[in-house]
């Protein structure tokens, strides 16, 4: 157990700190590459509880495409790549207050209500599994979901088009 | 067998001819019109066979029965179903199971929900009139919309209504039964648009598809309460067709689960099947090309919901108690549409409403048949009605095409017509007096069947409501001949020459048609056009063989139609082929009553002679409406439809869309904008605002200080109001925090 | 391992993109943000299925895998849009909800 815990927690640090990267810096690409770096540890995570499907899809999908989109998108509004004076809006002190107060208040709650609760964990999850359950018990949400990204296919191209 | 275990390729074949003329078929030497005539001609052709197998399955049921007196106790053994409510069956004779194929769309949760086909006489009785009148129809469509902006997304949509109303009809569970009730309404919603340019027609369309939609939602909420019903009466839920049936028999589900599923699914049969009081888009559909009226606005799509009702009859029959005699919520429906619609009738100068309005009171025959629980006269009309009426409507067409230069005004461009178009004049005729119920035609049997139904079952109010229905239909259907038919030819060049005359949507889309020729539309084989524009510029005629051969076919259909179940003479084929024997309510038979008949045939004729003595003989108050007051006003009522428009857009949506709006107004000015100002400006601000108003001028004030607070919070506001999402987003975040505080705190 | 060590670092990496929406002025690093909290859920997500030993906190997280892309790539065609007609791709010049 204790080797799962340093993991966690080396994963963990490097998450925060650079999802405080991604939300402070002043270059819009080193943002984008901290993003990585947090999405990387979360799928680190899934690894660490044993669903390595997720974890795979999230390298994937997350770290593959959304990401390279990112990158597009700060091409094509030309995002300032060197640093400069700020990025920030005058919501700065207010806005760090809110939330320090929402993750004070979330951490109490979780505190509260989980206290020591421990995570057994089992065999990894296989995959047939997460896909069965894809493919039986949640079918209509998965069609829905088809449907959803279809609906964003055409509606991104129906924005971004020029006409 | 074969016809009948393979019935799903009826619906499958236009549904192949949909995507092939929507694909390929503008590249086609006929624009696509032979693939939609080809398949739907293989579709007939298929029905056909299964309504042999069909009837020979019945009859080798029955020949066994007569073999093994046992023979249907051992069915039923083997079925497992209760034998107590299986008396109706034994007296009616042999049981014939329906032919049931049945595979898995899809699994959510556990649940399996399938498609398949559920084959019975009632089935395929649907399959043969719909793609007889289908292919009628398609062809009747290849002269009738030549040279169409859009023939060809005119004949893929016909070709998908087709498909999409059969697999309504082979449908062997509800949910199927519900995506083919939807996909007809979305086929009647784009073929009632199919000239969007003009406002009126999309308008038309658009409530169209909203208000079968109203009803939708009752369709919707029944499918799902059906599902429950099988559940409570044996444990694991299904929308089948055949469970439901047998859970509303068993006895084992609770009579106000049965009544509300009823009533839910009445719901929808009123919004589909144009019953009052959501009958009136029906109409407003005449706005389509005539072919599409008459297919999907008469025969088939509009009784889809009288479909309905007989096939999970059951329910209705439990539900609304309809063997008790009485007055039930079904029959009153239906009883209320006949002579609301016959009225209305009577004051259309377009011979297509004339014939829409006609279409909701036979519909409401049917309804009323079910509800007085004369089901196999409801359906038998359901049957006759479909050639009769699709016979009057393709009629109408034929006469605005080649005789009043694309009006369907007749009053205005019609008359004399009968001498130049003589086989539509005799279709016509013939149409009409089957509709009116005259002996031997189609009509009679099965108008004097529901009559016969209501009366024996208990519903004596509904016969009568169902004469004089039938005396109304009587008069204004020769009204309608005489205007069309006889007097002196109304129509002419004026027609053209006059731009305010636009009574047929069909003459604007003329003009426009010709706007497009000038324009070299490559689309149009700029040589058809014109010789299809000069066949309708000169004198009236009768039309070419395509849409001639059509009626005759329907009107031949009309007269014999109704001998399937001439009671008088004993032959029951139609009860015999079409009345399920499993899963089903005992509905009585009656015999024939020559003096119900004989009333029923003098009270048609008494209708047709009234109208007779004043449109030829000039006999009786002639222009009753300009000369009285009281006339004029019911005249009024009666053009006004009632009123019922002006109350659904003027009354119900200014009802409901006024008030939420000026709730949500007040909610803003009063409370968020009040909360954002006291935020604002402080608690010294609230104090005075108190002082000054609730303590000073006491509770009269309230009111004062309501209003003076919003004027002020208005100019506070507006400073908070910057625009800029992020502020917006802050006080959401910063709201979530403080309520989940408070919440945590509280809790 | 404990439940909370995951929900927690849930909890601030949500925190962080709440405050990474409410004070960046660039329109991609608040999407950017958007997708921090959605990567938090999935945490959350996940972590629960673990504890609770079935898979539909996997295929839940699967189903916001999803829309977070689809909403990446209807927000940056927003983000186009927008620096089409405004030239600028800071959210202070997105202010047309003006009172």
């Amino acid at each position: 157990m204790i080797a799962q815990n340093v993991v966690f927690g080396v994963l963990a640090a490097a998450m925060v700190l650079s999802a405080i990267g991604v939300v402070t810096t002043k270059n819009v690409v080193h943002a984008a590459l901290y993003l990585v770096v947090v999405l990387a540890g979360g799928a680190g995570q899934f690894l660490l509880l044993g669903q390595e499907f997720v974890a795979w899809v999230q390298v994937l999908v997350y770290i593959g495409a959304v990401i390279v989109l990112f990158l597009f998108g700060i091409m094509l509004t030309r995002a300032p790549m060197q640093p400069k004076e700020s990025l920030d809006n005058d919501l700065k002190w207010p806005g760090l207050v809110v939330a320090v107060a929402l993750v004070g208040i979330l951490g109490a709650l979780l505190v509260d209500a989980f206290e020591d609760t421990e995570i057994e964990l089992e065999a990894p999850t296989r995959t047939i599994e997460v896909t069965d359950a894809v493919f039986r018990t949640y079918i209509i949400p998965f069609e829905v979901v088809g449907i959803l990204l279809l609906a964003a296919l055409i509606g991104a191209v129906v924005l971004a088009r020029k006409d | 067998m074969w016809f009948l275990e393979n019935a799903w390729l009826v619906p499958l074949v236009p549904a192949v001819s949909f995507a092939v003329i929507l694909l390929v078929g503008k590249r086609l030497p006929k624009q696509g019109s032979e693939v939609g005539v080809a398949a739907v001609g293989a579709s007939f052709v298929l029905a056909c066979g299964a309504a042999l197998q069909w009837i020979q399955r019945v009859a080798d049921a029955e020949g066994a029965d007569a073999e093994g007196g046992h023979a249907l106790a051992r069915v039923i053994g083997a079925l497992g179903r209760s034998v107590g409510r299986l008396g109706a069956e034994e007296a009616h004779g042999a049981v014939v199971e329906p032919v049931t194929r049945h595979t898995t769309w899809f699994q959510n949760g556990g649940v399996e929900l399938g498609v398949g086909i559920q084959i019975d006489g009632l089935a395929v009785m649907m399959m043969f009139v719909v793609t007889l009148i289908s292919l009628l129809v398609h062809v009747y469509s290849t002269e009738y919309m030549r040279g169409d902006r859009r023939f060809t997304h005119y004949y893929a949509a016909l070709s998908l209504f087709t498909a999409s109303m059969l697999t309504l009809v082979v449908a062997d569970n509800t949910l199927q039964l519900l995506v083919g009730w939807e996909l007809v309404g979305l086929c009647s919603f784009m073929l009632i648009g199919h000239w969007w340019e003009e406002k009126p027609n999309s308008d038309a369309a658009l409530k169209a598809f909203l208000t079968t939609r109203t009803g939708d939602i009752g369709l919707l909420t029944g499918v799902i309460m059906t599902y429950f019903v099988v559940e409570r009466a044996t444990g694991e839920g299904s929308f089948s067709i055949l469970a439901v049936n047998e859970a509303a028999t068993s006895g084992e589900v609770g009579h106000t689960l049965l009544f509300w599923t009823a009533a839910a699914l009445l719901l929808g049969i009123i919004g589909k099947s144009g019953q009052f009081p959501l009958h009136t888009w029906l109409p407003d559909a005449m706005a389509g090309p005539t072919p599409v009226s008459a297919l999907i606005h008469a025969a088939t799509m509009v009784v889809a919901g009288v479909y309905l009702g007989a096939r999970v009859y059951p329910v209705f029959w439990e539900g609304f108690s309809i063997d008790d005699g009485g007055v039930n919520l079904m029959a009153a429906v239906g009883g209320i549409t006949v002579i609301i619609g016959a009225a209305l009738a009577f004051v259309q100068d377009d011979v297509k409403k004339v014939l829409a309005y006609s279409t909701i009171s036979q519909l409401g025959y049917m309804v009323m048949g079910l509800g007085v629980g004369a089901w196999t006269a409801a359906v038998f009309h359901l049957f006759t009605h479909a050639f009769f009426k699709a016979n009057l409507f393709l009629g109408a067409g034929s006469v605005s095409h080649s005789g009043s230069h694309h009006s369907f005004d007749m009053k205005k461009d019609m008359g004399g017509l009968r001498t130049v178009m003589p086989t539509t004049y005799r279709t016509f005729l013939i149409g009409t007096l089957a509709l009116a119920g005259i002996f031997p035609l189609a009509g009679f049997w099965s108008k004097d069947e529901i009559l016969l139904g209501a009366g024996e079952n208990g519903y004596e109010l509904f016969l009568v409501v169902g004469l004089v229905g039938a005396f109304m239909t009587a008069a204004y259907m020769t009204r309608c001949v005489y205007y069309v038919f006889f007097g002196e030819y109304r129509g002419g060049d004026h027609a053209h020459a006059d731009p305010s005359h636009a009574a047929g949507d069909e003459v604007v889309e003329h003009h426009l048609a010709e706007a497009q020729d000038r324009h070299e539309d490559d689309r149009l084989p700029v040589a058809t056009a014109h010789a299809h524009d000069d066949g309708h510029h000169g004198a009236p005629h009768e039309s070419p063989g395509l849409i001639t051969v059509p009626l005759v076919v329907l009107s031949v259909f009309s007269v014999f139609a109704g001998f399937l179940n001439a009671t008088a003479f004993d032959i029951e084929k139609f009860q015999e082929w079409v009345e399920p024997t499993v899963a089903f309510v005992p509905v009585e038979h009656h015999a024939f009553d020559w003096t119900k008949a004989v009333i029923s045939v003098a009270i048609a004729l008494l209708g047709i002679g009234a109208s007779y003595a004043y449109y030829w003989l000039g006999l009786g108050p002639q222009r009753l409406a300009e000369r009285n007051a009281v006339a004029r006003a019911g005249k009024r009522f009666l053009v006004e439809k009632y009123y019922l428009d002006h109350l659904y857009t003027d009354v119900v949506v200014g009802f409901v869309k006024a008030p939420l709006a000026r709730a949500a107004y007040w909610f803003n000015q009063h409370v968020i904008d009040n909360v954002l100002n006291y935020t604002g400006r402080g608690a010294r601000a609230l104090g005075r605002v108190t002082y000054d108003y609730v303590d000073q001028k006491g509770v009269d004030g309230v009111v004062n200080g309501i209003g003076l607070t919003t004027g002020e919070a208005g100019g506070a506001v507006r400073t908070i109001q910057t625009g800029r999402l992020q502020f917006y987003a802050f006080l959401l975040v910063a709201a979530v925090v403080v309520f989940a505080a408070l919440l945590w705190v509280a809790g | 391992m404990l439940l909370n060590q995951f929900l927690l670092l849930g909890a601030v990496l949500f925190g962080t993109g709440v405050y990474g929406v409410l004070t960046r002025r660039h329109t991609v690093l608040v999407l950017m943000s958007i997708e921090l909290m959605l990567a938090a859920v999935n945490i959350n997500l996940v972590a629960f299925g673990a504890f609770s030993g079935s898979v539909a906190g996997q295929v839940f997280a699967l189903f916001v895998l999803t829309i977070a892309a689809a909403e990446v790539g209807v927000g940056l065609a927003i983000v186009l849009l927008i620096f089409r007609n405004l030239h600028s791709s800071d959210l202070d010049d997105v202010d047309v909800l003006k009172g």
